[in-house]
C-alpha cells in the first residue's frame, strides 16, 4: 500500500499499541494537538489519554519518566518534538537510559524508544537544524535508527518498539510527506540490517535518512554519464551493518560517504575507518566524504544551501573517486 | 545589588536577611520530640539495621585506605536513621531510588552487607556484579532501583517508576531520595513538577545534610526551607529533624499512605548530618570541629541505643550481644568480598545491550 513516511510511523505505533497494552506514547503535543508534525494523528482518539500522553515542555522530566517506567517493565515511546530539544534531556538518555543495564549488572532492561525528527528542514536556523546521530552513536548502550523510506520507517519503528534496549529513532523532518510502498500486513525490518537502495558497479555511496534520496538523485545524474553508482543505506547507524558496506566496496572499489551532519567526529569518519581497515586492498581511490560544512546552520536560504550536501557535490565526489575530476 | 557592607540601619533586602538568619541558624527547624509509639522489637530491628550500615561503611573506609576498593566512596555515616526509618515504612513491593550515597538504602531495602562490600571490592558477587560500584547499587528482586551519580538526575526516573505503578493500577509507592545539593538542579524540578501534575504515588525525600559537597546550604539556596517548593508543584510537604529513626518512620509512613491512598506526592525534608567528608578525599575543612561534635551528640545510633535502654529497658547485655553479632556479620562480609571471584567479563559483555555480542564493534 502507498503511504507517507508520517502515516507509516503512525501505523507502526498504532499496530504495536494494539498488540501490547504496556506500550504508550508520551511527548509534547502528541495528543490533543495530534502531534506537532501530525505523526500521532488520531491516536488519542483511538487509545485515550492514558496511553497518548501530552507532557509539559520539560524534556528532561518526561524523558526521565519514560526511563523509570521502562525500568519497571512498561514500553514507552517518548516523542521529542525535534531532536534539537533532546539536548536538555541528554543526561537522562546517556547517563541513565544507556547505562542502567550495565550499571545494574544486567538486572534491568531499558525497552524505550526516543523518537522525533532530526536534520535540517529549511531555514529553521542554528538551533533547529541539527544532526545528532554521531553524538548518540558515540555511546555504547544505545541503538541509533534512521529510516529513509516509509517502508523502512514502519518496519524499523515496529522493531524498535519490540526491542529491549533504548533506541534513538531519528526521523527525517523533510521526509514526513514522502510517499512510498509499504508491504501489507506485519512488516518488520530488523535493527542492524542495511539495505541496498540502488545497485551499481562503479562506486559505492553510503548514506542514510533523507540524504539517501539526494544520493539517488546524484546516481541518476551520473547514470547519464554511464557511471553506475550503488547506494547503500545502513538504516541503523548503531549497530552498523558494516558487512553490507564492505561487500559493496569490494564490488565497486570506491567509496563515497554522504552525511547530512558535520564531518568532525561524524558517522562518516567511523565508516571510513572501518572500510579502510577491512577493504584496504579493494580500494582504488581514497574514501570521499561529503558533509555539512562546519558552521552552525545560518538562516539565509543561499547560505543554508551552500553548506548542505547537494547533488553537484556528490557528483563531483564520485568523479574524484573515479579519477574523472581533479580536486 | 552591591550591598557589600552592612552598616547599621542600612536596608537589607529580604533575601539577604533570610540568608543572614540562615547563616546563624541554617535550618531554622524546630527540634523534634521523639516519636510517640515505641515498639521494642521494632526499634531493636531498626537499631540493628542502622548499626550494620554503620559498620559496613566503617569497614569500607578501612578497605579504601588499604587500597582494596577504588573509585569514589561517599559515606552516609551519621545519616543512617533517614534511610532506615523511611524504608521501614514501605511494603516489600514498593520501590526505592537513591543517590550515590546509598549503601544504607540498599541494605534497608533488604540487601545484604555482603552484596554491598563485594560490589565495592569490584567482585562478581556484588550487588551489581561489580559493574556498578559504590554509586550504583541495584537489586531488582528487592525493588531497589539503584543509586545514581548525577546529582538530581534520578528524580524524573523515580517519577517514572511511580508513573508505571499508576499506569498499571497497582498500589505500589516509590521513595525517591536525594540530598540538599539536588534542589538547585533542573531535573529535580522537572521530576517533581510532573509528579505533582500527574498525581503520582511517590514520596520525595530530601536528606538535608546541610552541605552540597563542601558548600553550605545558605550559599546554594535562596530559600533554605526546601519544602517551600512543594507549594509551587501542588504537592504536600513535611519537614523535621531525622536523628530518631522511629520519628522518621512515623512521618514518612504518613507520606507513604498519602501516596498510596490518594496518589498525592509529598516533598519531605529530613534534616540530618554526615559525620565524614563528602567522599574519601574530603577532609571536611569547611566545617568546624565544634559543629561536627555538636551533631554527633545526636548520632542516630546513640539516640536509638539510649531509647532502647532508657525507655524500653533493654539490657546492656542484650545490646552488647546484638552489637557483637553485627560486627561478626560485617567481618564475615569483608572476608566474603575479599575472597569472591573478580567481576565477570561475560556479564559485562552481556549487560551492554539485550543482544549479547563480545565484539565491541558490533554493540
Amino acid at each position: 500500500m502507498r503511504l507517507s513516511y508520517r502515516e507509516a510511523l503512525n501505523q507502526a505505533m498504532s499496530e504495536e499499541m494494539d498488540r501490547d497494552a504496556d506500550i504508550f506514547l508520551m511527548g509534547e503535543e502528541v495528543g490533543h494537538y495530534q502531534g506537532a508534525y501530525k505523526v500521532s494523528q488520531g491516536m488519542l482518539q483511538k487509545f485515550g489519554e492514558k496511553r497518548v500522553i501530552d507532557t509539559p515542555i520539560a524534556e528532561c522530566g518526561f524523558a526521565g519518566v519514560g526511563i523509570g517506567a521502562a525500568m519497571v517493565g512498561l514500553r514507552p515511546i517518548v516523542e521529542f518534538m525535534t531532536w534539537n530539544f533532546s539536548l536538555v534531556a541528554i543526561d537522562q538518555i546517556i547517563n541513565t537510559a544507556a547505562k542502567v543495564r550495565l550499571m545494574s549488572g544486567g538486572q534491568f532492561k531499558m525497552p524505550i524508544v526516543f523518537r522525533g525528527p532530526g536534520g535540517a528542514a529549511g531555514q529553521l536556523g542554528a538551533q533547529h537544524s541539527q544532526c545528532f546521530e554521531s553524538m548518540y552513536a558515540n555511546c555504547p548502550g544505545l541503538k541509533v535508527v534512521m529510516p529513509s523510506t516509509p517502508a523502512d520507517a514502519k518496519g524499523l519503528l515496529k522493531a524498535a518498539i519490540r526491542d529491549d534496549d533504548p533506541i534513538i529513532f531519528i526521523e527525517g523532518e523533510r521526509l514526513y510527506g514522502f510517499q512510498g510502498e509499504v508491504p501489507e500486513g506485519e512488516h518488520l525490518v530488523p535493527i542492524g540490517k542495511g539495505d541496498i537502495k540502488r545497485e551499481g558497479t562503479d562506486c559505492t555511496i553510503v548514506s542514510w535518512s533523507k540524504m539517501v534520496h539526494t544520493a539517488l538523485e546524484a546516481a541518476e545524474e551520473l547514470a547519464k554519464e554511464n557511471i553506475s553508482v550503488e547506494v547503500v543505506d545502513p538504516r541503523t547507524i548503531r549497530p552498523l551493518d558494516e558487512e553490507m558496506i564492505f561487500e559493496s566496496v569490494r564490488k565497486t572499489n570506491r567509496c563515497v560517504i554522504l552525511e547530512e551532519g558535520y564531518s568532525f567526529s561524524g558517522i562518516g569518519a567511523e565508516i571510513a575507518a572501518r572500510v579502510q581497515s577491512k577493504c584496504f586492498d579493494d580500494l582504488d581511490a581514497p574514501i570521499e566524504r561529503i558533509n555539512r560544512f562546519e558552521v552552525p546552520m545560518p538562516y539565509a536560504p543561499n547560505l543554508e544551501a551552500l553548506i548542505t550536501p547537494d547533488v553537484p557535490r556528490i557528483v563531483a565526489a564520485v568523479k574524484r573517486a573515479m579519477y574523472l575530476e581533479k580536486n | 545589588m552591591g550591598l557589600a557592607s552592612s552598616s547599621e540601619g542600612r536596608y537589607i533586602p529580604p533575601r539577604r536577611r533570610a540568608h543572614r538568619a540562615a547563616k546563624e541558624d541554617p535550618l531554622n527547624v524546630q527540634r523534634q520530640e521523639n516519636a510517640v509509639a515505641v515498639d521494642k522489637k521494632e526499634l531493636l530491628a531498626l537499631y540493628q539495621q542502622m548499626l550494620t550500615i554503620r559498620r559496613v561503611e566503617e569497614a569500607s573506609a578501612k578497605a579504601y585506605a588499604q587500597g582494596k576498593i577504588g573509585g569514589f566512596l561517599h559515606l552516609g555515616i551519621g545519616q543512617e536513621s533517614v534511610c532506615v526509618g523511611a524504608i521501614s515504612a514501605l511494603n516489600p513491593t514498593d520501590y526505592v531510588v537513591g543517590t550515590y550515597r546509598e549503601h544504607g538504602h540498599y541494605i534497608a531495602k533488604g540487601g545484604s552487607a555482603k552484596e554491598v562490600l563485594a560490589e565495592l571490592y569490584g567482585k562478581s558477587t556484588g550487588a551489581s556484579g561489580g559493574m556498578g560500584g559504590s554509586m550504583h547499587l541495584f537489586n531488582a528482586k528487592n525493588r531497589m532501583l539503584g543509586g545514581y551519580g548525577i546529582v538530581g538526575g534520578h528524580v524524573p526516573l523515580a517519577a517514572g517508576v511511580a508513573f508505571a505503578s499508576k499506569y498499571r493500577g497497582t498500589d505500589e509507592v516509590t521513595l525517591c531520595f536525594f540530598g540538599d545539593g539536588s534542589v538547585p538542579q533542573g531535573a529535580f524540578h522537572e521530576g517533581i513538577s510532573i509528579a505533582g501534575l500527574w498525581k503520582l504515588p511517590i514520596v520525595f525525600i530530601c536528606e538535608n545534610n546541610q552541605y552540597s559537597m563542601g558548600t553550605p546550604l545558605y550559599r546554594t539556596l535562596a530559600v533554605a526551607d526546601v519544602t517551600e517548593r512543594a507549594s509551587g508543584y501542588g504537592i504536600a510537604r513535611d519537614r523535621f529533624e531525622g536523628h530518631d529513626v522511629l520519628l522518621v518512620k512515623e512521618r514518612i509512613a504518613e507520606a507513604v499512605e498519602r501516596a498510596r491512598k490518594t496518589q498525592q506526592p509529598t516533598l519531605v525534608e529530613v534534616i540530618t548530618y554526615r559525620f565524614r567528608g563528602h567522599s574519601m578525599s574530603d577532609p571536611g575543612n569547611y566545617r568546624t570541629k565544634d559543629e561536627v561534635e555538636e551533631w554527633k551528640k545526636r548520632d542516630p545510633i546513640t539516640v536509638g541505643r539510649e531509647r532502647l535502654i532508657g525507655e524500653l529497658k533493654v539490657s546492656e547485655d542484650e545490646l552488647i550481644s546484638l552489637e557483637a553479632a553485627v560486627k561478626a556479620e560485617v567481618n564475615e562480609a569483608v572476608r566474603f568480598a575479599d575472597e569472591s571471584p573478580v567481576a565477570s567479563e561475560a556479564v559485562m559483555w552481556n549487560s551492554v545491550l539485550s543482544t549479547p555480542d563480545s565484539d565491541p564493534r558490533k554493540i
